[in-house]
This record gives C-alpha cells, sequence and structure tokens, in this order.
C-alpha cells in the first residue's frame, strides 16, 4: 500500500514539474468559469448547472491527456522493466497510476468548489443536485481515469494513446443518446443505454443517488482496470 | 543462491532461451558471455521476474519466480540494458523513489543513499537532473538505484555497454567492488570485461549454453593448439623444412619483414610448451633468432570456437 502511495506521489511530482498540471488546471477553469459567469451575470442564473454540463465534455479531451503518458511513456524510454521489476505487484503499479490521474483531474474538479460556495451566497443552492453532481463528477473523472489508463497501456506512443483514449470515452459518453440507439432494436438499444457513462451520471445530476449508478461507473473502472492489468501481464516489449 | 533448470522462453516460434541449467553460489561473480541475441537479457529477465518463463523453473534462495514473485524480487537488485531512469526527477529523488518503492523504510532511507553515492562515487550529481548526467554518471546512479536496497543479488544487464574506456574501468571497478559481497551476474559480449571481472563464465549461444566454468578452465578447454611466433634474421631458405622435420611442428605461416627478416608461424598439436626446442633448434643451425614468442589463447578464441558459425 505505502508502494503504491510512493508511486502515485511520483506521478504527482512529474505532473506538477511539468507544464502539464497547470495547463489541466487553469484550461479546466478557464473553461467551467467562463460557462459559470455567463450564467451568473449574463442570464442572472444562480445555479452551478452549466458547471456540471460542461466538465463531463472537458473530461473526454482532458482525461486522455493526462493519461496517456503513464504506461507509453514508461515503455518507451524502457522504465517499465525496472518498474515491473521491482517487489510490487502489478496491481500496485496500476493503482498508483490511477490515483495520481484521479488526484490531478479531481483537483481540478475541486476547485469548482469555489463555484458553489458563491452560489450557496448568492441565492437559493440546489443542495441535492449539487451534491449527486459532484459525486458523478468524482466517479467520471476516476472512470475515465481507468479508461485512459488502459489505452496508454497498449501501446509506447503517447499520441496513439491519446487518441484511442479520447475515442474510448466519448463513444461511451454519446452511447446512450437517442440518435445513437435509434439504429438498434429497442431491447438492444436499451442496454446500450444502460452502457453509457452519460446516462448514469444525468440520472446522478437529479440528485437521487441510486447504488446502481454508482455500481456503474465502479465497475467500469475496475473492469478497465483489469484489462490493464492483462495487458501488463503479456509484457509485450 | 539462484537454481535454473531447463529454462526456456518462446517468443511465437522462436525459442530466445532453449533448456538453459545452471547454479550460481553466494558470493560468485557469474559472467553471462554471448553474442547480441544469444538469449542473455531474456534469462536475465526471467530471473528478475519481469518475464515469465515458457518452461522450466528459477529458484532464488529456494523461492520460485513464479510463485514467490515478490519475495525474490526484494532479493534482487537489477539495472536492465540502456539504463532506463526517470530523465525528470534529480538523482536524489530518483533513489528516493526506487529506496521506498524497494521497501527501504524512511529511516534507513538517508542513510542509504549517503551510503551508495559514497560507494558509486554520485555524491556530487544528487542534486542534478538525470537528463543532465553524462552516460557514465547515469549508469552509476543505475548502478546505486539497483543496490539502495542492499539485496543479496545484483543482475546487471551490458553494465558497461555505451560507456567510454575510462568510465569502463571505473565502472568495473565498482562491479569488482560489489562482488566480493554480493552475488552478482552480469552480462556482457565484451570479452575483456569477464576477463577482468567475473569467477565465473556462461557462454550461451542462440538461447543454448555452451560452456560454463572459471575463464581460465575455459582457456585451458578450448585451447586445442598453440602457435608460436618464430623470426629468424637472413633466415635460409631451407627453415621452413627444417623446422617441419621436427615432431609436432607445422609451418601455417611464412612472412618477409623489411630489414631481411622472417617471422614463421609454427603451430603444434600438443599442450606442452615448445619453445625451448625451438631455440636449441635455431642454436644448433646457427640462426639468428630475433623472435620468439608464443600466443596465448584467449577467450575471443573461446568465444567465437563457441559462437561461429
Amino acid at each position: 500500500m505505502k508502494q503504491t502511495w510512493t508511486l502515485a506521489k511520483r506521478e504527482l511530482q512529474a505532473y506538477f514539474d511539468s507544464p502539464a498540471a497547470y495547463v489541466v488546471l487553469v484550461v479546466f477553469l478557464l473553461f467551467t468559469g467562463y460557462f459559470f459567469t455567463r450564467d451568473l451575470f449574463l442570464m442572472n442564473l444562480a445555479s452551478v448547472r452549466s458547471l456540471f454540463d460542461i466538465a463531463p465534455l472537458l473530461f473526454i479531451f482532458f482525461v486522455p491527456a493526462i493519461t496517456m503518458s503513464l504506461f507509453a511513456e514508461e515503455r518507451r524510454s524502457g522504465t517499465l522493466e525496472l518498474l515491473l521489476t521491482m517487489p510490487i505487484s502489478d496491481t500496485q503499479v496500476i493503482g498508483g497510476k490511477l490515483l495520481a490521474a484521479s488526484i490531478l483531474m479531481l483537483s481540478a474538479v475541486g476547485m469548482t468548489i469555489l463555484y458553489a460556495i458563491t452560489i450557496s451566497f448568492l441565492g437559493d443552492l440546489d443542495v441535492g443536485a449539487t451534491v449527486g453532481g459532484y459525486i458523478g463528477l468524482v466517479l467520471l473523472g476516476i472512470t475515465c481515469s481507468a479508461i485512459g489508463l488502459f489505452t496508454s497501456s497498449l501501446t509506447r506512443n503517447q499520441i496513439v494513446a491519446f487518441i484511442l483514449g479520447f475515442a474510448t470515452i466519448l463513444i461511451l459518453y454519446l452511447m446512450d443518446k437517442t440518435w445513437f440507439t435509434i439504429f438498434f432494436p429497442a431491447s438492444v438499444g436499451r442496454v446500450l443505454e444502460y452502457m453509457g457513462l452519460d446516462y448514469h451520471y444525468q440520472n446522478l445530476l437529479r440528485g437521487v443517488i441510486d447504488t446502481r449508478d454508482i455500481l456503474y461507473y465502479v465497475s467500469m473502472t475496475l473492469f478497465a482496470f483489469l484489462l490493464t492489468a492483462y495487458n501488463l501481464a503479456k509484457r509485450p516489449e | 543462491m539462484i537454481e535454473v533448470r531447463g529454462l526456456t522462453k518462446t517468443y511465437g516460434t522462436e525459442r530466445a532461451v532453449d533448456n538453459i541449467s545452471f547454479e550460481v553460489k553466494k558470493g560468485e561473480v557469474l559472467g553471462f558471455l554471448g553474442p547480441n541475441g544469444a538469449g542473455k537479457s531474456t534469462t536475465m529477465k526471467i530471473i528478475t521476474c519481469f518475464l515469465p518463463p515458457t518452461e522450466g523453473s528459477v529458484l532464488v534462495d529456494n523461492l520460485n519466480v513464479s510463485e514467490e514473485s515478490v519475495g525474490v524480487r526484494r532479493r534482487i537488485g537489477y539495472l536492465p540494458e540502456s539504463t532506463p531512469l526517470y530523465q525528470d526527477m534529480t538523482t536524489y529523488e530518483y533513489l528516493t523513489f526506487v529506496g521506498s518503492m524497494r521497501g527501504v523504510s524512511s529511516t534507513d532511507l538517508p542513510r542509504r543513499i549517503a551510503h551508495m553515492s559514497a560507494v558509486c562515487g554520485i555524491g556530487s550529481v544528487l542534486g542534478k537532473r538525470i537528463e543532465a548526467l553524462s552516460k557514465g554518471y547515469r549508469q552509476r546512479v543505475g548502478l546505486a538505484q539497483a543496490m539502495i536496497h542492499d539485496p543479496e543479488i545484483v543482475i546487471l544487464d551490458e553494465p558497461t555497454s555505451g560507456l567510454d574506456p575510462n568510465q569502463i574501468v571505473e565502472i568495473r571497478e565498482l562491479i569488482k567492488g560489489i562482488g566480493t559481497e554480493k552475488t552478482v551476474i552480469l552480462s556482457t559480449h565484451i570479452l575483456s570485461e569477464v576477463q577482468a571481472s567475473c569467477d565465473r563464465v556462461l557462454i550461451i549461444n542462440k538461447g543454448k549454453l555452451v560452456a560454463d566454468g572459471t575463464p581460465e578452465a575455459l582457456k585451458a578447454n578450448f585451447s586445442g593448439a598453440q602457435h608460436i611466433k618464430l623470426g629468424l634474421q637472413e633466415a635460409p631458405e631451407n627453415a621452413a623444412s627444417v623446422l617441419e622435420s621436427v615432431d609436432h611442428f607445422r609451418v601455417t605461416g611464412q612472412e618477409l619483414l623489411n630489414g631481411g627478416e622472417t617471422v614463421f608461424t609454427v603451430s603444434t598439436d600438443t599442450q606442452e610448451d615448445m619453445r625451448p626446442t625451438l631455440f636449441k633448434l635455431a642454436v644448433e643451425k646457427g640462426w639468428t633468432l630475433t623472435e620468439l614468442h608464443r600466443d596465448q589463447v584467449n577467450l575471443e578464441d573461446v568465444f567465437r570456437q563457441l559462437t561461429g558459425n
């Protein structure tokens, strides 16, 4: 366990030693801040709804950017060999890296709590929906990180890792939309909808915290985690 | 300490390591010798638990690499070929990271880092980023990370490749120092390295073990013939035939140098030193001897003999 944290710390240090972490944080806050202030000042809306609408879209792009290097770069530079011969299990390695990516992404989300606090002073904050939304963002962030980590373990090329991660998350995000499910029979459409990343997020946004939605994100994360572990166990050069 | 039994590793249809068995005793410095692509690195990757064996077993301190992998890894320090290090970290950060990953307690860590930087001579670069270090220093940092947790076994894959001659000598000295207290396995395709630092040599070719022994034993076993160079000033025309008339002698080369000196290469098929015989012959015939020299069979010849096509 201690080693998992040691590894996560190293990855976080690498993020914060380079411009990567700052660019992610600043651009994330710029986008969410723009929509938040637009609602607040132009439309006179005391709501953090726009944050919850825009954040998942930013995840689709930002998360694969954060995770793309985690395994691909280690594989390219050969450090993966050293990492995987240390006295820790592969699961601990994946866990440490997932932890680091999640912490970076969620610290960006965490800063937006300031918006919610501002709103609570200015008007009526819908506490249920806000809590549900943040739980949704946390789960979505971790799930997307796990998917990005998996695509990073597939290749030694960071660009390939990014594009694959981006495409996978995007497809999963769009999967529940009517213009997609309409091409399938109703029964398949239901399954596709249930598999969609956004479907469960929308449920949580309503302020209804259902175990089924939480279970969905947990199982998606676990599935991506296992695929990554399987991939690492093959030890391809 | 390390027991390798019937180890085989296949990549697809290619057999990278083919039924290799050997043992390494505690405190031994073992050299893996072989041409590039012979299976040295693959064998090391299996011992360090990076790759699983296809067949056969590897026991490290009686722990099986397939079953008690984490226990095996704890006992091993490993430096892969090409010394992969995290370029964006400083040497100190890197050693701290590797140390705590390898289970050195945080109270011991500063002491271990201080010790390793003294042993490996990296005290002056502890605060520098690894990307800014020269190849020689990176190699030292690589050695330091392999030994930071004071392992019983150190495995080094081509530790001197890509270094300049001075650095090679320094790293070799370092390895010699390590070898006095630890079990070391190192791979190389440089023969003088094995002669300089190893107690025992394994020669691997095309995945198979072709020789196993001390450098001296290998030289003795594989030196079937000896070659003697004999130089004569103003050699008479019949010198070659006179030489051939002596038992065991065969003239395999004859070269006329500037200044009237002729150098004959005489081969013998015995282990006996034939130089006194040649000297007496020269005296008897009244020849002027300018050179009398026996070529030592070296490991290079053994290597060529075993791994050449």
